[in-house]
């Protein structure tokens, strides 16, 4: 069979380059001609959005506020940032900032600079542990937007049998005692992730160490404090609530969902968590999962002391707003932070999405009190909050952290010296991480 | 039909280049005869003005991919070399210094680099032998069933191949996972409570089992293709004589498709050595769960280290280049999956 041949007579190669029209760029705006700031946020249950409408709604035309969504964990978010920030990326003009990234990116010079009439106007009120974190090399460089920090969660039932005063602070040998005596748990973060950092972080600050010594330093001169009475005692703890079994059998994979879900259980007596618990026991109650009377059973203290006599440094989170470096209008753009973090918005994100304020006149609604019973035990807790190091190469530290420190295998005796050993290699660029 | 193509016993190779030298179908050959001269000359054979038109517009159409390749995979690739002599930091690019072979000694001197080397020669090992026996099996299934079933049971084979590897490592993360897994329930041998990702081997096993059962569907296409290309005469000739089912694998099936079996066993060896999505999903690398692509992926994207990250990266392409030449070399597999003659 003789077939026609219909062969091309010619192979055309479109070099269809995309050329970006890069030069001349200018700030993006609305159809009426209002400048447009983004705001990059971290997920949250829309109260971000709802923040920004009212701003844009409230500034009558001087700006309108666009929200990008970031990735769902802190991680994820601070690589998308990095990698816009260290490409001069202008459409940044307010992130929305995990708060131990905030020394890297300063360092980095991802930061507009903040005029001090801002700097005086934003820590006007702003609870102590809100303003530390907040702060890198002894200045405010980002605006404290949203607060939150780590309560002591436990079943009053329990603590009742155990016969334990919790209107008096506790230690964690006193919990780890409780939770044996009555054969319950003390929900932990035990996974190798960030919340490993935050356990060990405020287990050492709360006895007067730290960390770092000098966390501001350059790298190879980074002097690890781990590896100090405070660091072998915060081993001590994690190694008591492997050995006494009271972590659960998720123990060394626990993140703070796991920790919550045991404490949920009929195992339930104490956990260390996040003031979001509150919240998801009330929707495990509103879809039938939980018992109404064991959320009737929740009571909240401070974090527990690991020394009697000294006040714990309890866990800090939240999230603080940053400036981008690279912005078309930095005034513009300082001026709607200022608007997202008014005393106001952030009454109305603690209200509605459970996330408690940075600022201590926020906490004086009344009306917080019904739904958010443990306001003044956060607020409390918020002001002894202690930032984990605060130093440009947290990330190393954290990581090395996690990767040292192990309930199972928590050791007084090499845990704090390796871990150190570890850290200090790292930052040296002897040794991977 | 042209002398110089051997005819081909059973299968549908024709118009294909069975001297296997990596011709293109367009075959610009001179006369048999003077080849062969011209072969056992030690020479390549004189080219006639048509043979050497069509090569030179061969050149022209391949060269724009060629070039492509050349932005897409060669340039990174040579940017990562070049990046990877260096210290250097994303949010500390002030502090970008040269310090030449630097990375590789701290990576190769490094206890995590090797560990991550044999937690990924280990997972290499076992699920592509796993794969391997398991592959075959379901191949010859395949190839045995009869003609209306076997399009369904090759569609239900290929499903777990069809899912995205993400969407499979999760599957498998949650029905192992204590808060909403299923399986411990199932396995009498295992408590209630048994935390699979919690230890180095227990979560080893899921991700092995999950990548087992993803990319075993993949090995067994490629058997199937090389089963095809078995003879029939052959296994009709060996039945004849009286060998058992045993006798005809062992002695003319599995020879005959050793191109194939050496193939699919290249293939998800390189796949394997890459294994990134389990470990991310399931365990993050830890537990000592770490391999190489994830220890590339951290150091570059998770820590910012470009410099440390792009060695790394280095190093793993090495190896892949090093696993592709043994193969094609020592254990002589033809890419282009055609028998010797």
């Amino acid at each position: 069979m003789r077939r026609t041949a219909a062969v091309p007579a010619a192979v055309v190669v479109a070099g269809a380059l995309l050329v970006s029209c890069g030069s001349g760029e200018s700030q993006e705006v609305t159809a009426d001609g209002t400048p447009v700031l983004n705001w990059y946020i971290n997920p949250d249950s829309g109260g971000q959005q709802e923040i920004a409408r009212r701003c844009t709604e409230a500034n009558q035309g001087r700006f309108a506020l666009n929200v990008q969504i970031l990735p769902n964990n802190p991680q994820g978010q601070r690589e998308q940032l990095v990698r816009r920030l260290v490409a001069g990326d202008s459409s940044v003009d307010i992130m929305s900032l995990d708060p131990p990234f905030i020394p890297e990116f300063s360092e980095a010079g991802f930061f507009a600079p903040m005029p001090p009439e801002v700097q005086e106007a934003v820590s006007e009120g702003v609870l102590d542990g809100a303003l530390a974190g907040a702060t890198y090399a002894d200045e405010l460089v980002t605006v404290p937007f949203w607060a939150n920090t780590q309560l002591l969660w436990y079943r009053q039932s329990v603590a009742e049998e155990a016969g334990l005063d919790m209107s008096e602070p506790v230690t964690w040998d006193q919990v780890i005692d409780a939770a044996e005596a009555t054969g319950t748990t003390v929900g932990v973060q035990g996974r190798a992730a960030e919340s490993m950092t935050v356990w060990v972080n405020a287990l050492v600050v709360s006895q007067g160490g730290d960390v770092l010594a000098n966390p501001e330093a350059p790298a190879d001169e980074i002097q690890v404090d781990l590896d100090s009475p405070e660091g072998q005692q915060a081993a001590a703890i994690m190694q008591r609530i492997a050995d006494a079994g009271v972590g659960g059998p998720q123990l060394s994979t626990a993140d703070e969902d796991a920790s919550a879900a045991l404490f949920e259980s009929d195992s339930g007596g104490f956990m260390v968590n996040w003031p979001y618990v509150w919240a998801r026991g009330q929707t495990l109650v509103e879809q039938g999962s939980l018992d109404q009377s064991v959320l009737d059973d929740y009571g909240w203290t401070l974090y527990p002391r690991v020394d009697a006599e000294t006040e714990p440094a309890t866990p800090y989170g939240g999230i603080n707003l940053g400036i981008g470096a690279f912005t078309d209008d930095p005034d513009l753009a300082y001026e709607a932070a200022q608007c997202i973090a008014s005393v106001e918005n952030q009454t109305y994100y603690f209200a509605s999405n459970g996330n408690p304020p940075s600022n201590a006149a926020a906490f004086d609604d009344e009306s917080l009190l019904e739904d958010y019973p443990m306001a003044p035990t956060i607020q409390e807790s918020t002001q002894l909050a202690a930032p984990r190091p605060q130093t440009p190469f947290y990330d190393v530290v954290s990581t090395g952290i996690q990767r040292t420190w192990r309930p199972e295998t928590a050791d007084p005796g090499s845990t704090p010296a390796v871990s150190t050993e570890l850290i200090t290699e790292v930052l040296r660029g002897e040794a991977l991480l | 039909m042209s002398a110089t193509r051997p005819t081909t016993s059973g299968s549908s190779r024709a118009g294909a280049d069975a001297t296997g030298d990596g011709r293109d179908a367009v075959d610009p050959r001179p006369s048999g005869e003077q080849e062969r001269r011209a072969r056992r000359a030690g020479g390549k054979p004189p080219l006639t003005d048509r043979a050497r038109g069509e090569r030179n517009l061969g050149l022209l159409l391949v060269a724009p991919a060629f070039l492509v390749m050349i932005g897409v995979v060669a340039y990174p690739m040579l940017l990562a070399a070049y990046d990877s002599l260096f210290s250097y930091r994303l949010t500390a690019p002030d502090q970008r210094s040269f310090v030449g072979l630097q990375n590789y000694i701290t990576i190769l001197s490094d206890p995590l680099w090797w560990r991550a080397f044999a937690t990924t020669g280990y997972i290499t090992v076992i699920t592509v032998a796993v794969e391997l026996v398991l592959g075959f099996a379901l191949a010859m299934v395949m190839h045995k069933a009869i003609t209306t079933l076997r399009p369904v049971l090759r569609t239900a084979i290929l499903i777990p191949y069809a899912i995205i590897t993400v969407v499979s490592a999760f599957a498998w993360f949650y029905a192992f996972d204590l808060n909403s897994g299923f399986v411990n329930q199932w396995l009498p041998f295992v408590g209630d409570d048994f935390n699979w990702f919690a230890e180095r081997s227990s979560s080893l096993v899921v991700i092995m089992l999950s990548e087992i059962w993803k990319t075993t569907p993949f090995i067994s296409l490629l058997l199937l293709a090389g089963l095809a290309q078995v003879p029939e005469d052959l296994q009709e000739a060996a039945r004849v004589d009286g060998a058992t089912f045993w006798e005809r694998l062992r002695k003319v099936t599995l020879p005959n498709m050793k191109a194939a079996i050496m193939v699919a066993l290249l293939f998800r060896t390189l796949d394997a050595v890459r294994i990134f999505d389990n470990v991310f999903i399931m365990t993050a690398g830890t537990n000592g769960t770490e391999t190489l692509a994830f220890l590339a992926y951290r150091q570059t994207i998770q820590r910012q280290e470009v410099g440390l990250g792009s060695a790394i990266s280095v190093l793993l392409f090495l190896l892949v280049v090093l696993i592709a030449v043994l193969f094609v070399k020592v254990f002589k597999v033809d890419l282009s999956r055609q028998r010797g003659e």
